[in-house]
């Protein structure tokens, strides 16, 4: 099933999709343009992956895939719902959108083996991991200030049982720009699979339900403009829509 | 005396009191001895650490700046995220890892934030400060600060916090504490956050010129140079002037379960 964290006339609810629209907890059904989305699951510990798919890696000019996961963390404050606004800087140069599947967390672990690893995975989401290049520097690299931004990581639109996505390590991710495909791949290209990563995170940390892992993008970066409309899909999990603004229109007004 | 907010150990509500020091707290204006409470952690938020921002500990990397990995100083502030396994109250056990023969301490004064703050000016940035507490920001020693630290710095109970929030309005000036920390009683370090680069208002200005802190949210403001290292069985005191003394165990994380010693 395909959950929904939606607000609806003043109100959160909890929705599912059905064939006539988005079924809330209390019956009734409403239609995607007519609810605010917001993120399908509320951040707690959010894990993103750097330089998780060769091609990308090397996109980046990195001559050797990582040894080991390149991982960081996020703060709430960078999450928005789907159909929601990412803002761009006025003097930013580069900013770039990752298309990535995101796994969710479904119960406490440490110590977790490869093996038991979906064991712990509830479901997937989708996200937009937008990075601001400009701003790159080479200290705890991606640094806070290219990769946790207000508004620069939209999530969504559904969180998917993970019973309804029946191989994860082969889903294809397309990033379209105005209706235009600019990036294409596959979860099999992940240097560090979903269990990889599982095992990997949780032999020096406790997970904890809901934490979410952002596994990675594959190469097809290009920059994105006030205006452009960002679609990130994830085949069977969904797909993301974004609109970039003006953050200094939207400030200085 | 100065006013304090913190959190008994089982009960949700935070409590409102007055630390009179060294070991005196009123509380419903009856004195209790500090060591009657049990305090948890005082924090609702996210926890910010900040990297290299005070003089010694940028200096001690200096040399290194221009060269590769780095290329060229630190523009930004340099942040990092202390995630909720991390966080212990006062007076739990620092689980050591069994892989590792010694932790840093990290004496940090944190910034409690008291209402949503989006590019904050200097002049007024204090004004969303709800108050100061300590946390020690235990590490795993490490030399490269080139790739995101977190295996670490994220690990279970790599956050003391506490014991209690001292309000904004009883401390004096945030950019003149003296920070001290005591292994097994013995003083191993000293500072001041009059030695931090950016001080509280600039540190809060620049991170909040590209990210919102939220209320209950917690900005690090750094860690001193030179830290002492701690081993099983030691007792690690973070002492901050005017706010309070954060104290913790360091135990084989065998011996751990629940904060405490099995």
């Amino acid at each position: 099933m395909k959950h929904a964290r939606i607000a609806v006339d003043g109100l959160i609810h909890n929705g599912v999709e059905t064939d006539s629209g988005i079924k809330l907890e209390n019956g009734r059904t409403v239609q995607e343009h007519d609810v605010i989305w917001l993120p399908p699951v509320e951040p707690q510990t959010v894990f993103t992956l750097g330089l998780n798919y060769a091609d990308h890696a090397a996109e980046l000019s990195f001559k050797e895939a990582p040894k080991e996961p390149l991982v960081f963390l996020k703060g709430p404050n960078t999450f928005i719902g789907h159909r929601g606004k990412t803002y761009r800087p006025a003097d930013v140069t580069f900013m770039h959108y990752e298309c990535e599947l995101a796994v969710v967390i479904g119960k406490a672990g440490k110590n977790i083996s490869k093996e038991d690893a979906y064991d712990y995975v509830s479901g997937y989401t989708v996200a937009n991991d937008y990075a601001l290049r400009d701003y790159l520097e080479n200290y705890y690299r991606p640094n806070l200030r290219v990769k946790n931004r207000d508004t620069c990581t939209p999530i969504g639109p559904w969180f998917v049982d993970k019973e309804d996505v029946e191989e994860p390590m082969n889903l294809k991710l397309r990033t379209l720009v105005n209706g235009e495909v600019v990036q294409e791949g596959t979860t099999a290209d992940m240097i560090f699979s979903v269990p990889d990563l599982i095992e990997y995170l949780s032999s020096f940390m406790t997970l904890n339900k809901g934490d979410i892992i952002l596994t990675g993008t594959p190469k097809g970066s290009v920059d994105t403009k006030v205006g452009d409309e960002v679609i990130t899909e994830v085949e069977g999990v969904g797909r993301l829509v974004n609109t970039i603004v003006g953050e200094e229109a939207d400030i200085k007004q | 005396m100065v006013n304090i907010k913190f959190k008994h150990q089982g009960i949700q509500l935070m409590q409102e009191g007055l630390f009179e020091g060294p070991d005196r707290v009123t509380l419903d204006a009856e004195q209790h001895n500090i060591s009657d409470f049990k305090f948890d952690v005082p924090i609702t938020g996210t926890v910010y650490g900040t990297l290299l921002n005070y003089k010694g500990a940028y200096e001690q990397y200096e040399g290194q700046l221009n060269e590769d990995p780095y290329k060229a100083p630190p523009k930004a502030p340099i942040l990092y995220i202390k995630p909720i396994n991390t966080y212990i109250g006062d007076g739990e056990a620092v689980p050591l890892p069994q892989s590792e023969e010694a932790l840093s301490a990290g004496a940090a004064l944190a910034v409690v934030i008291g209402k949503t703050a989006t590019r904050l000016e200097k002049p007024n940035a204090l004004d969303h400060v709800a108050g100061y507490t300590i946390v020690n920001d235990i590490s795993i020693p490490h030399e490269s600060i080139y790739r995101p630290a977190y295996k670490e710095k994220a690990r279970d109970g790599f956050c003391p916090i506490g014991p209690w929030i001292t309000e904004r309005d009883s401390v004096d000036d945030p950019n003149a504490l003296k920070i001290s920390v005591y292994v097994n009683g013995e003083l191993k370090a000293e500072n001041n956050t009059s030695n931090l680069i950016r001080s509280v208002e600039e540190l809060l200005t620049d991170v909040t010129e590209f990210m919102t802190l939220y209320e209950g949210d917690v900005l690090l403001v750094g860690v001193p140079e030179n830290m002492p290292l701690l081993r099983a069985g030691d007792t690690v005191k973070v002492e901050v002037e005017g706010i309070g003394v954060l104290e913790n165990e360091v135990m084989d994380e065998n011996q751990v379960a629940g904060g405490k010693r099995k």
